[in-house]
C-alpha cells in the first residue's frame, strides 16, 4: 500500500476541505506505513497550506498517544523506544542525574501516578514500566506560565519550545506537574561528540529548557513520531480530535489512565492497563 | 574651572579610548570578504539563484532566516514561496545550508569580517558536523 | 549629594573596599557560571530552583517592608518616623536590586533577559513580577533621592513627589502578592499552592524588613552622631512583633491543614522540611532552629521591658531576621521541589561557586546600602 503525502495529510484530517469519507482510512493503516511512504528529506508538501485552513475553522486535530502498558514488559522495548527517541532528537546523556536530560523514559506505576497508589493491586502492575513523556496538555501549565512564550500550544495540541527564545528561567518546570522537562545545566554538545545522531535535527544549547516534541518534525511529513516507529504494538499516536481515528477506536475499547487527572491539565498521554 | 587640567586629561583620554575603534584600523587595508559559492550543489545548477535575489539575500538573510525560524516552528508553516513563486522548504540546515555547504568560506567569510557572530550554530549542525558527527 | 559618600573615615573605606572584593571574587565565580552553565551549581533536574531563587523571594519581602514606615508616617502623620523613613526607603533600593541581580545569575540564557520585554506575556507572573519589581525600584528612587534632597535644602518635600509616596503603598504590596503568586498558582506544587502564599509573604516581609532596618539603625547609631529616636525604634519593634506572630500563626494553619486533612501531598512537604522525608532530612536542623528563633524572637519583642533594652531588642531581631530568612529564604523554595512529582527525594547543597556568587550580590546590596546610608547620615548630621 502506497500513499502519497497529500493524500495522508487530508486523511489525518490536517484540511478541512477533504471530504468526511476519506478520514476514516487513517486508522487502517499499519504504523510504520506512513513512513515508507514519505521519508525523503527535503520533500514539503501541504502541510503548511493545510495547517492555515485549520487554524481557520478551529481545532480539527489534536495529537494524541496511546501506550499499551502491559507490553512494555520487555525492558529491550523501553530500551529501543528511549533510544529511538534520544537519538532523533540528539539527546545528550550525561549520565549522571544532576544534569540529567531526557525526553522520554520509564518509571513506576507508583512514581507515574503518584496519588493512585494502591496497596492491594494487581503485583504485575506494579511492577511494569510505565513510558514518561511530555503530556502534551490541553491546559498546559508550563504554557501559561513561560514569561517569553517560548513554550506555546500548537493548533494542533503539540506543546512545543522555542529554543531561540527561552531565557532559561525555568519556571515552566516548576510549573510543570509531571516533571517532563529537562534543563541544560551544561552545553549538550559536550556529551553528544562521537555519539550516534540525527544529523537532520539540531542540538540545544547550553542554559534552555527542553522536552519531548511529538516529533512535529516528523508528523508535518506524515510521519509516526520516532517512540512510535520503534514500536508500533506498544504505542499508538493519532488524532484525537476525529472521533474515528486509531487513538479514539482504541480509548472506547480500552481501559485508559491519564496521569493527575485532578489538576485539570487534560493529558493527551492515555496509559492502557 | 576647578582642576582644569585633570578634567582635560580624563577628557582626553576617555575620547582616546572611546575612538579607539576608529583609529586603530587606520592605514590597514582590510580586503572585503568575498563568499566563495563554489559547491557541488551550486556548481550543478543550470543558473545559480538563491533563495532571492542576491541583492536581498546580501541584505537581507538575517531577517529572513529569523521569519523562517518562526514561521516553521512557532506557525508550524514549512513552506516559503519566494518572489519567483517558487516554493522552498524553510530550514537553515536543510535548506541554506544544502546549497552554501562550505560555511567557512561562504558564512564565515562575511561574518568574521563584519565581527558579528551569529548564535545559530550553537544548535543547529554545520555541514561538516552533519555529515561527519557533532 | 553623591560627594558625601566620597569622604570618609579609613574604617568606611575598609569597610568599601572589603565588599568590593568579595563582589570581585562573586564576580569571578559568575564569568565562570556564565563559561560552564548553570551546572556548576548545586541545582538540578529535580529541584530546578535553589540559593539564587530563594534569595530573591526573600529580598522582595525586604523591600517591600519600607512600607511599615510609610503608612504610618504619611498617612497618620507619625512624625517620630519623619528621619527613619529615608532608610527603609533606601534600604528598599537595596533589596530591589539584590532580587534583580538573583534573577540576572539564576537564568540559563542572561543574554536574552530582554525577551520578557520583546514578548511580554500578561498570562505570566513572572512578567508581572519584573513589571512591580522595576516599578517599585523607580517608585523608591524617587521618593527616596528628592525627600532627603529636600531636607538637606531644609524645605518640605516638593508636592509631585507625593502621589509616588501614596503610590508606594499598594505597590510595595503587589512585589511581594506577585512573587508568591508565582509559586502559589503551580498545579501539582503542594507546599505552594496555598491561598495563605500571599499573606504568609507579607507578614514575614513585614516581620524580617524591619527587624534588618533596626539592626542597621543600631549599627547607623553606634557610628554615626545619628540616633534613630528611642520611640521610633520601639514602634517599628511593635511592627515586627505582630508581623511575626501573625507569620507563625499563618504557618500553624499550613500544619493544621495538612495534617488534619491527612492528605499525603499536603503533608509531605512539611514533613520533608520539618521531620525529614524517608530518610532524607538535610534540611530539618535549620527549619527547628527557625521555629526557635522565631518563638525566641517573638517572645523579646512581645516583653517591653525586654524589648526596651537594645542589646535584647538587637537579639530579637537578629533572630527574626534569620528565623525569617531560613524559612522563606531557604525551605520555602527547595521545600516546594521535594518531594518532585514522582514522589521522589533529590536533595540539593548548594556548591561553592553557588554560595560566593550569592555572596558577591549580598555584598553589592550591602555596598548600595553603605552609599544610600553614608549619604543620608551625613545629611542628617548636617541638618541635626
Amino acid at each position: 500500500m502506497s500513499m502519497d503525502r497529500r493524500e495522508f495529510i487530508k486523511i489525518a484530517g490536517l484540511t478541512s476541505l477533504v471530504g468526511a469519507g476519506a478520514s476514516g482510512a487513517f486508522q487502517l493503516l499499519e504504523p510504520g506505513v506512513l513512513d515508507a511512504a514519505t521519508h525523503e528529506e527535503h520533500g514539503h508538501g501541504d502541510a503548511a497550506h493545510g495547517q492555515a485552513e485549520e487554524q481557520a475553522s478551529g481545532p480539527k486535530v489534536r495529537w494524541a498517544m496511546t501506550v499499551d502498558v502491559r507490553k512494555c514488559e520487555d525492558p529491550e522495548v523501553v530500551k529501543r523506544i528511549v533510544t529511538a527517541c534520544h537519538t532523533a532528537h540528539n539527546v545528550p546523556d550525561f549520565g549522571n542525574p544532576k544534569d540529567e536530560v531526557k525526553w522520554i523514559w520509564a518509571d513506576t506505576y507508583e512514581h507515574a501516578f503518584t496519588d493512585s497508589a494502591n496497596e492491594f493491586m494487581d503485583k504485575s502492575i506494579e511492577h511494569l514500566p510505565f513510558l514518561l513523556l511530555c503530556n502534551h496538555c490541553d491546559d498546559p501549565p508550563c504554557v501559561r506560565v513561560c514569561p517569553t512564550k517560548a513554550t506555546f500550544k500548537r493548533p494542533d495540541g503539540v506543546v512545543a519550545m522555542d529554543y531561540h527564545r527561552c531565557i532559561g528561567c525555568r519556571f515552566c518546570m516548576a510549573g510543570c506537574p509531571y516533571g517532563s522537562r529537562s534543563f541544560n545545566w551544561r552545553d549538550p554538545r559536550t556529551v553528544l561528540e562521537g555519539k550516534p545522531y540525527n544529523p537532520n535535527f539540531p542540538t540545544r544549547m547550553r542554559g534552555v529548557v527542553e522536552k519531548c516534541n511529538f516529533c512535529v518534525e516528523r508528523i508535518w511529513k506524515g510521519l509516526q513520531p520516532a517512540c512510535v516507529e520503534a514500536a508500533p504494538d506498544v504505542l499508538t499516536f493519532g488524532n484525537l480530535a476525529d472521533p474515528d481515528s486509531n487513538v479514539r477506536q482504541i480509548l472506547r475499547v480500552r481501559v485508559s489512565m491519564r496521569r493527575k487527572p485532578e489538576l485539570g491539565t487534560k493529558p493527551s498521554v492515555f496509559y492502557l492497563v | 574651572m576647578y582642576d582644569a587640567n585633570k578634567i582635560l586629561i580624563g577628557l582626553a583620554i576617555f575620547l582616546g579610548l572611546m575612538t579607539y575603534p576608529v583609529w586603530s584600523g587606520l592605514g590597514r587595508a582590510v580586503q572585503a570578504p568575498k563568499p566563495e559559492i563554489d559547491t557541488p550543489i551550486i556548481q550543478k545548477m543550470p543558473e545559480k539563484k538563491c533563495v532571492e535575489n542576491t541583492h536581498f539575500m546580501k541584505t537581507t538573510h538575517m531577517q529572513l532566516i529569523n521569519e523562517w525560524r518562526d514561521d516553521a516552528l512557532r506557525k508550524g508553516e514549512r513552506e516559503y514561496t519566494n518572489a519567483r513563486g517558487e516554493k522552498v522548504l524553510m530550514s537553515l540546515q536543510l535548506t541554506c545550508m544544502n546549497c552554501h555547504s562550505n560555511k567557512d568560506k561562504f558564512c564565515d567569510s562575511c561574518h568574521n569580517y563584519a565581527g558579528v557572530n551569529p548564535y545559530c550554530w550553537d544548535c543547529h549542525l554545520t555541514p561538516k558536523q552533519m555529515k561527519e558527527g557533532i | 549629594m553623591i560627594e558625601k559618600a566620597l569622604k570618609g573615615e579609613p574604617r568606611y573605606w575598609a569597610w568599601i573596599f572589603f565588599l568590593l572584593s568579595i563582589i570581585g571574587v562573586g564576580f569571578g565565580c559568575y564569568l565562570y557560571q556564565l563559561s560552564y552553565g548553570l551546572g556548576i551549581t548545586g541545582m538540578s533536574r529535580d529541584v530546578s530552583w535553589g540559593v539564587y531563587i530563594a534569595q530573591f523571594t526573600y529580598l522582595v519581602g525586604v523591600a517591600a517592608s519600607a512600607v511599615m514606615l510609610v503608612i504610618p508616617m504619611y498617612l497618620h502623620h507619625f512624625k517620630k518616623y519623619a528621619k527613619v523613613v529615608i532608610f527603609g526607603e533606601f534600604l528598599a533600593i537595596a533589596a530591589v536590586t539584590m532580587c534583580l541581580l538573583f534573577i540576572i545569575v539564576d537564568i540559563g540564557q542572561p543574554a536574552r533577559v530582554l525577551n520578557v520585554v520583546l514578548h511580554p506575556t500578561p498570562g505570566s507572573i513572572l512578567f508581572w513580577d519584573m513589571v512591580v519589581l522595576n516599578g517599585y525600584l523607580l517608585i523608591n528612587v524617587i521618593v527616596g533621592w528628592n525627600t532627603l534632597l529636600a531636607d538637606k535644602k531644609n524645605v518640605p518635600t516638593p508636592g509631585w513627589v507625593k502621589p509616588f509616596i501614596y503610590l508606594s503603598i499598594p505597590w510595595a504590596v503587589s512585589i511581594h502578592t506577585v512573587t508568591a503568586f508565582l509559586y502559589a498558582g503551580l498545579p501539582g506544587r503542594h507546599l505552594w499552592l496555598t491561598a495563605v502564599m500571599a499573606p504568609r509573604f507579607l507578614a514575614s516581609a513585614f516581620a524580617s524588613g524591619p527587624a534588618l532596618l533596626i539592626l542597621l539603625l543600631l549599627l547607623v547609631r553606634r557610628f554615626s552622631k545619628f540616633d534613630a529616636g528611642f520611640d521610633a525604634i520601639q514602634t517599628l519593634a511593635k511592627t515586627i512583633c505582630y508581623a511575626m506572630i501573625i507569620n507563625v500563626f499563618l504557618l500553624l494553619m499550613e500544619f493544621f491543614t495538612a495534617y488534619y486533612s491527612h492528605i499525603p501531598g499536603h503533608i509531605h512537604g512539611l514533613e520533608y522540611l520539618f521531620f525529614g522525608l524517608h530518610g532524607h532530612d538535610n534540611l530539618v536542623p535549620f527549619m527547628w532552629t527557625s521555629a526557635i528563633l522565631g518563638v525566641l524572637g517573638i517572645f523579646l519583642l512581645l516583653v517591653p521591658k525586654l524589648r526596651m533594652r537594645y542589646d535584647l531588642l538587637a537579639v530579637a531581631c537578629g533572630a527574626i531576621f534569620l528565623a525569617t530568612y531560613i524559612d522563606k529564604g531557604v525551605g520555602l523554595v527547595i521545600g516546594g521541589f521535594v518531594p518532585n512529582p514522582f514522589e521522589g527525594v533529590t536533595q540539593y547543597y548548594p556548591t561553592f561557586p553557588e554560595l560566593m556568587i550569592t555572596l558577591g550580590i549580598w555584598s553589592i546590596g550591602a555596598l548600595i546600602l553603605t552609599i544610600l546610608y553614608k549619604i543620608a547620615v551625613s545629611v542628617r548630621e548636617e541638618t541635626a
